[in-house]
């Protein structure tokens, strides 16, 4: 087999390491756009001193937590204390090589075209969900290393959260992979055509919310963040870290965030497309992949403004309406959106507009009828009761 | 040598070298890291066969779902190191060994199956395993097979699945009741 040194090894390094690299600035990006949106949502200024409106504030924090005394207490298992982090980078860097940024655009001078997208594989989702469910590790090793009970719990939450939310996550984009006839991000990204009614999360619209909720939780974002609850773990499964493993859980925990967005502007939000502008200079050219870029960049950063938005407007759920949530809503909900699709895939033909309204008429269904079960539920034994024998890991009680 | 050697070479010994620490590990954490660590090597091994749906599967299903509620498990109930002797006492021990002899009689005849047979290693098996990489599986087949040629196996595999799950819920409705 003949290699072109030029085409399959530079042009994937360069690929690999820019992506690499916008993700880490995209991390410093959302820290600042973090403490400054929530300034602004809480009607306060928000970190203004470092740099003209605070922008280099993410590098002064960079270089207090690489200066700060690197601190292993002495009751933790050091081994996998140390690695905990890692195992929940890695992870959230890893997943972003599936995603496509843009069609294939052509370079005079080179043989194939360029696609913008580190690697195409015709698996594409799965590996996301392969490589999302790895991410719970690093939560759980690095809360039963600390060897602290605060942090102990918080690793026994956040793995039960995930493997509940994980169901609806796979179980929700079924419906898109049936209409997309595949599982790759590429071919899911460029069914979805140029405008917005075309787009999958006006067609599977339950499923996009189901998809978009069990991110977040995924992602321990507010308001499903019971692993690091801090009126009541003090910070759940980091509590015991600091200086720049603590910085590294944080970065995780961001790198997570943008590639969940990026995903679901894949999978429901038509990817790169937006009107037509993505062909502007022709199809193939410089222009229009660059032109693709910036609309993945736009779409996924407007999602992440969604993420912030989220997290100072909603309070957190208590543990046991985490699972009901989980179990009795959202996973009916995804369920539903599968009978649905394929039913009326079927009937009408592949009509996207009855398979839309088809979607939300069957998820309202659901929802009432789950909603109507849980009243009746509760009406038979007392309100105190219920919560009591819902709660399983909400006080210290459950370690003994 | 081949990448695909090479890649095949490191994903052996990291799934050897899994295996062999989930036994010698003494504490049951360690045990079930190592465990994850071997599938997701055995993962890598199937992308090498070019069987991609497995591969992912191998590592949603084992290593992302059944080793988190493992380490739950063992989190949950605070298991501590296992003692020299270990778990492996009176009765138990008579099985293990049974159970062990068996395994290594598999092992050595696959491994005489394999340097005998002449159909393995040789030019024409080896062209159909890179035609197999260069062409992975697709998934769409294997969603055809399981429901043409493979319906029975399949639907007997979800019966199964099924009951289990009633039986699972059985099993917790009768604990809540004596509770109350």
């Amino acid at each position: 087999m003949e290699i072109n040194i030029l085409e399959q090894i530079t042009i994937p390094i360069i690929k690999i390491l820019f992506i690499a690299h916008l993700l880490i600035i995209g991390v410093m990006a959302m820290i600042w756009s973090e403490r400054r949106v929530s300034g602004w949502i809480q009607d306060r200024l928000g970190p203004n001193r470092v740099g003209p409106q605070g922008l280099l504030q993410p590098i002064a924090d960079g270089i207090k937590f690489l200066f700060k005394e690197d601190l292993i207490p002495n009751h933790v298992d050091k081994p996998l204390y140390v690695l905990a982090p890692a195992m929940l980078l890695v992870p959230a860097m890893i997943t972003i090589a599936v995603v496509p940024f843009g069609g294939d655009i052509t370079i005079t001078g080179l043989d194939d075209p360029i696609s913008l997208q580190i690697a195409d594989i015709n698996v594409g989702i799965l590996y996301i969900l392969a490589i999302a469910s790895l991410g719970v590790y690093g939560v759980v090793i690095g809360a039963w290393a600390s060897n602290n009970k605060y942090s102990l719990l918080g690793g026994l939450r956040s793995s039960a959260q995930m493997i509940s939310y994980e169901l609806t996550l796979g179980l929700a984009i079924i419906g898109v992979l049936m209409l997309s006839e595949s599982l790759s991000l590429r071919t899911i990204a460029e069914e979805q055509g140029s405008n917005m009614w075309e787009w999958n999360f006006l067609i599977h619209f339950p499923a996009f919310l189901a998809f978009t909720t069990a991110m977040f939780a995924e992602t321990n974002r507010l308001p499903f963040d019971l692993a690091e609850a801090e009126q009541e773990l003090v910070a759940g499964y980091h509590t015991e870290y600091s200086s720049m493993k603590f910085a590294i859980f944080f970065m995780a925990e961001y790198m997570n965030m943008i590639v969940g967005s990026a995903v679901v502007v894949t999978l429901f939000l038509g990817g790169w497309h937006f009107f037509g502008l993505e062909n502007i200079g022709g199809e193939g050219s410089i222009l229009s992949g660059i032109i693709s870029f910036a609309i993945f960049f736009i779409k996924t950063g407007i999602f992440l403004f969604i993420f912030i938005w989220v997290r100072w407007t909603l309070p957190r759920f208590r543990y046991d309406q985490l699972m009901n949530f989980g179990w009795k809503f959202l996973l009916p909900v995804a369920l539903t959106s599968i009978v649905v699709t394929g039913t009326l895939w079927v009937v009408t033909n592949g009509n996207r507009l009855w398979i839309g309204i088809g979607n939300v008429v069957a998820a309202f269904i659901v929802v009432a009828v789950v909603a109507g079960m849980l009243a009746l539920d509760n009406n038979s034994k007392s309100s105190t009761q219920a919560i009591l024998d819902a709660a399983p890991l909400r006080g210290l009680d459950a370690v003994e | 040598m081949t990448a695909e050697m090479i890649l095949f070479f490191i994903f052996g010994a990291v799934s050897l070298i899994g295996a062999i620490s989930v036994i010698s590990f003494r504490h049951p954490i360690y045990s079930a890291l190592s465990l994850i660590v071997t599938f997701f090597s055995q993962a890598g091994l199937f992308v090498l066969l070019g069987a991609h749906f497995v591969a992912a599967v191998q590592v949603i299903v084992y290593a992302g779902a059944i080793m988190v509620l493992f380490l739950f498990v063992i989190m949950l109930l605070n298991l501590g190191t296992l003692s020299a002797q270990g778990a492996l006492t009176g009765k138990l021990k008579g099985v293990a060994v049974v159970l062990g002899i068996l395994l290594a009689a598999q092992g050595i005849f696959i491994a005489v199956n394999a340097f005998t047979d002449t159909e393995v290693g040789s030019a024409d098996a080896m062209e159909r395993a890179t035609a197999r990489v260069t062409n992975p599986i697709e998934t769409s087949d294997i969603g055809e097979l399981l429901f043409t040629e493979y319906l029975l196996p399949f639907e007997v595999t979800s019966l199964i699945l099924l009951a289990a799950l009633i039986g699972v819920i059985v099993l917790v409705k009768r604990d809540n009741q004596t509770e109350s």
